[in-house]
């Protein structure tokens, strides 16, 4: 089993919408070639927890029928198959957020995303595993499976976004949609050498997401280039009027930016992010490459300090359990999803339908939630971490007033074993040392590749300004095309079963 | 022996009548009309959609005229209205709250400290008026073993207004209630039936020892060592009556468990329509913690003072001060004026047809001074008495009947100029309530002018004469009955058309 280079599902989405406008191939046979992708290795990778070969052939039958009649041959998404992280309402599809409540929650109605992706006659391939609820940074925490990665089936692939990042590495799709709360998108991406953004919080609509931290949860594409995020980015956002916090901002038009000089660029480190222990030397050494490149390609590089952002995992493991508390009430056996057939009153409706249905880590994060938000203790829990949310906030923005960019790893390691650190929940939520600054500031962050350490992928993340997207794609951009690490791809032979 | 005072503050919420719900765009209608022209609750589970129903995913987005309209409610009150405010989440479970919580307000509501004033002069504080969403509702079939729920309620925008505690007795308790519900229809905010639970109160009661306690800052205090007794909350108090009887019930029990030297405690209690008791619910340690926290998916409300000033001028002249216009502009007696604009529509409707009918007689010129007041008297006569008991009679609001105000104008001219009898009058009005019809239609179509005419009188009136010979000496002799005979013979003989004046005009002239 070789993966042909030259195969349909290989291309990039810039290279697909190419050779479906120049009619070199029909979407039809795009999808068909992700399908028997997704035939051939997901049953090694476990990508999808759903896949909808019907709705996606009718639907890449439609596309080539639009294009046949030169219909909206201007909408970048068009004929192209993506993958859709299962916590993203699929109208008709099930939609389990990876959780045995929802196992078979067939939604009536799309994501406000996935209707744009629809609308502009994309193809859904199927649903992506992830941690159940997004609740995880290794999709261990799924309900049904842990998703191995491409690039070694006997480690993560990262999470909570996982099926999506290693459908996407494994060429099983052209893309895919990801969330990001604390790392959710980036981590991943950056485990399975794919590029994937977070963007600023309002950017996109919510509308349609199983919620776990509103304050916080974003969506964004993961792709196989920079140009295909932005590409995706642009078009996934805007203001929807029924999601109220997002924005009315002008969308910036990325890919103009992309190629832009990037010698006047001013890019900070963290010095919290770089401390000497704790950090695996070979992603260290491959971090400080990629640091020497830009430098090297003319950005001003120096050392800020956001002194606070040790604290964002501590607040971020305070309110997201809040907020989880609240956004998993629903889930009550009463009017959709799981309703356990042992019950006998009201009571156990509720008690055993979610003793049944949840699993350890959303149970964990109700309960955690469900304790700061108590009277006599919001004030010391949540109040508290709001505040210091907001202290993270401000030093953010203040750094960012003296420096364009800010430049840190993803991760301290390469991608770890199934297993490893499913022991110890905490382990797991120091994972996301390095995102949550962003999540809790709500500014954008990208996980790019950036070379590989015991040839396993090391991702650089670079934070931006809110709403300032194009700066973040311009960098990442210059930094990918210089090196290109994007190009390299996982080997998918049966060898490569290690465990 | 103590001598003790109740202590009671209201919680009253009301359904807003907005065109849609409060965080989706489903029809804000619970109750239409069937074809018979009955208002009838429509079927379960038919205004709702994934938003309403907290489906995974869903997000609330604001219905702005929810906002406007307790702001209004707000200032028709005398609150302030703060330039910030926010939702927050209530959390509890109950299969008619599809969220596992309740979008809400915990700390910063859209408006806060106004007051009412009572007929005596007295100010009841309001603390504040919040904006939240009502929940679904329970079906409890009879012989059941589980309930059902109907979410076709949930999600419709819910104003709750809390007062100080500064009610003294069940009286203070129904008026202010009765106003309130009142300035909800002036304000045109909400229906306010309490029969369709559109209004629905709560009332927080204790009693205490007289001159040992102060309200101060919104809350009951002791002075000196008093201790204070303990409050109980009454919760689904669903009708003015149940109001009362709740009240009257719980200033007695307590009353009289303090005065047999018993103990209260704090709690919830709910009332019992047919035994008419207030029973325990819940004590005040098993009290929810409903943990608030401010909902992420609403961003915070700015209220710009330039859009107060907007809502400030769409107030409507308030009820006390309609009464007192009524009285002044109109002379009505006070008792007129006050069931008039008890009733906003019926209020409405008067004041349109007076005017069309005095502007209509003017026109007609040399009415002489006082018409102006006597056609206003007129009408708010007819309107009191056989159009309110008409409508009554047919079960019918005044905006469902298809009488309209130019029309009853219409009606009232021919009533001031003596087109029509007073008896013809009431023929009518009934026959204009129920086709809808112009009064002249319905005159020259039924043959109900009144006959004034000397031509067609005198051969009736003859007639009357000549078979009634005993009459007409006993007349001659001086009996005063006997003409009012004779005119009673010529209405009867002209089936009530007759004008009895001109009738007893020809009379006189024929036999003196």
């Amino acid at each position: 089993m070789k993966n042909s280079k030259n195969s349909l599902n290989s291309l990039t989405l810039s290279e697909t919408h190419n050779g479906l406008r120049k009619k070199k191939f029909s979407s039809s046979e795009l999808t068909q070639a992700c399908l028997t992708q997704i035939e051939k290795f997901d049953d090694k990778i476990k990508a999808f927890v759903t896949v909808s070969k019907e709705e996606a052939l009718k639907q890449a039958d439609m596309a080539d029928r639009k294009i046949a009649k030169k219909e909206d041959l201007d909408k970048p998404l068009l004929g192209i198959p993506v993958a859709v992280k299962d916590v993203l309402c699929t109208e008709n599809i099930k939609t389990t957020a990876c959780s045995n409540i929802l196992a078979n929650f067939i939604p009536p109605y799309d994501a406000t995303v996935v209707k744009i992706i629809k609308r502009q006659g994309g193809v859904i391939l199927g649903k992506a595993n992830c941690d159940a609820f997004a609740h995880g940074a290794s999709t261990e925490n799924s309900d049904f499976f842990p998703t191995h990665n491409p690039w070694d089936l006997s480690r993560v692939p990262g999470g909570s976004s996982g099926g999506s990042a290693a459908a996407t590495a494994a060429d099983m799709c052209i893309y895919s949609l990801g969330t990001d709360t604390g790392g959710s998108v980036r981590f991943p991406a950056a485990f399975c050498s794919v590029v994937g953004i977070r963007p600023t919080y309002g950017r996109v609509s919510r509308y349609g997401l199983i919620a776990m931290t509103s304050s916080t949860d974003t969506i964004g594409p993961i792709a196989k280039s920079v140009l295909d995020t932005a590409i995706v980015l642009k078009e996934i956002s805007g203001k929807d009027e029924k999601d109220s916090t997002t924005s009315i901002k002008l969308i910036d038009d990325y890919k103009k930016y992309l190629n832009r000089p990037i010698k006047d660029l001013k890019l900070g480190l963290p010095k919290e992010f770089f401390v000497e222990d704790g950090m695996e030397e070979g992603v260290r050494k491959v971090t400080d490459d990629a640091i020497k490149t830009l430098e090297r390609l003319g950005a001003k590089v120096k050392t800020v300090s956001l002194p606070h952002s040790q604290y964002a995992v501590a607040c971020y493991y305070i309110i997201t359990p809040c907020e989880v508390s609240a956004n998993l009430a629903r889930f009550d056996g009463i009017k959709y999803g799981y309703s356990s057939k042992n019950a006998d009153s009201l009571l156990e409706v509720y008690t055993k339908s979610r003793k049944e249905g949840f699993g350890a880590e959303a149970k964990r994060r109700i309960m955690i939630g469900t304790y700061a938000l108590s009277a006599g203790y919001y004030d010391a829990y949540y109040l508290q971490a709001q505040k210091v949310r907001t202290v993270i906030k401000k030093e953010v923005e203040e750094v960012l007033r003296e420096v364009d960019l800010l430049i840190t790893p993803v991760s301290s390691h390469v991608p770890f074993k199934i297993g490893e650190k499913t022991s110890d929940p905490l382990q797991m939520y120091l994972e996301d040392i390095f995102m949550s600054a962003a999540a809790m500031a709500g500014i954008p962050a990208i996980s790019i590749p950036c070379g590989f350490s015991e040839d396993l992928p090391v991702g650089l993340q670079i934070m931006g300004n809110y709403f300032d997207e194009k700066r973040v794609l311009n960098l990442a951009y210059v930094y990918e095309q210089t090196t290109g690490w994007y190009k390299r791809k996982p080997k998918l032979d049966t060898s490569n079963l290690k465990s | 022996m103590s001598n003790y005072v109740p202590v009671i503050g209201l919680e009253i919420h009301a359904e807003l009548a907005t065109k849609s719900k409060m965080f989706c765009g489903c029809d804000n209608v619970v109750w239409k009309k069937d074809k018979d022209g009955v208002l009838r609750e429509i079927e379960p589970n038919i205004v709702c959609c994934p938003i309403c129903m907290g489906f995974p995913g869903t997000l609330p987005a604001i219905n702005e005229d929810a906002i406007k309209c307790t702001i209004k409610t707000g200032l028709a009150l005398n609150c302030k209205v703060p330039s910030f405010s926010k939702f927050d989440r209530k959390n509890y479970f109950y299969p008619d709250l599809p969220k596992g919580y309740q979008i809400s307000q915990y700390d910063q509501p859209l408006t806060e400290n106004g007051y009412l004033i009572l007929s005596s002069g007295k100010k009841i504080g309001i603390t504040r008026i919040h904006l939240e969403e009502d929940t679904g509702k329970l079906v409890h079939l009879p012989s059941a073993s589980y309930s059902l729920v109907d979410y076709n309620r949930a999600g419709t925008p819910l104003m709750e207004l809390v007062t100080n505690p500064d009610m003294e007795s069940v009286e203070e308790v129904q008026e202010f209630c009765k106003k309130y519900q009142l300035i909800l229809r002036y304000l045109e905010v909400s229906r306010a039936d309490m029969e369709k639970g559109e209004m629905r109160c709560e009332a927080n009661i204790s009693v205490q020892e007289r001159d040992k306690f102060k309200i101060e800052n919104e809350e009951v205090k002791p002075i000196g060592k008093y201790k204070l007794n303990p409050k109980a909350e009454i919760k689904n108090l669903n009708s003015f009556r149940a109001v009362e009887d709740a009240v009257i019930y719980e200033i007695k029990r307590q009353t009289q468990e303090l005065k047999n030297g018993g103990k209260l405690i704090q709690e919830t209690r709910g009332w019992d329509k047919v035994a008419k008791k207030t029973f325990s619910q819940r004590e005040k340690e098993s009290a929810h913690d409903y943990r608030y926290f401010p909902e992420p998916d609403l961003p915070p409300l700015k209220i710009a003072k330039e859009e107060i000033r907007k809502i400030k001028n769409t107030l409507p002249e308030m009820p006390d001060a309609r009464l007192a216009r009524f009285i002044e502009e109109y002379n009505l007696t006070e008792k007129d004026a006050k069931i008039l604009t008890s009733n906003k529509d019926l209020a409405d409707f008067f004041e349109r047809s007076a005017s069309e009918a005095v502007e209509w007689l003017s026109t007609k010129g040399g009415h002489g001074p006082g018409c102006k007041r006597r056609t206003v008297q007129l009408t708010c006569n007819w309107v009191l008495s056989k159009l309110s008991r008409l409508l009554k009679d047919r079960n019918l609001a005044i905006l469902d009947a298809k009488i309209t105000a130019e029309n009853f104008a219409e009606f009232i001219v021919a009533i001031h100029e003596r087109k029509i009898s007073s008896t013809g009058g009431q023929k009518l009005l009934e026959r204009m309530l129920d086709t809808g019809k112009d009064p002249s239609v319905i005159i020259e179509e039924e043959n109900l002018a009144q006959v004034s005419d000397e031509s067609e009188l005198f051969p009736v009136i003859d007639k009357v004469i000549s078979e009634n010979e005993k009459v007409v000496s006993d007349y001659k002799a001086g009996s005063k009955n006997a003409i009012s005979y004779l005119i009673g013979q010529v209405m009867a003989k002209t089936k009530g058309k007759a004008d009895p004046q001109a009738a007893a005009e020809i009379l006189k002239k024929k036999l003196d």
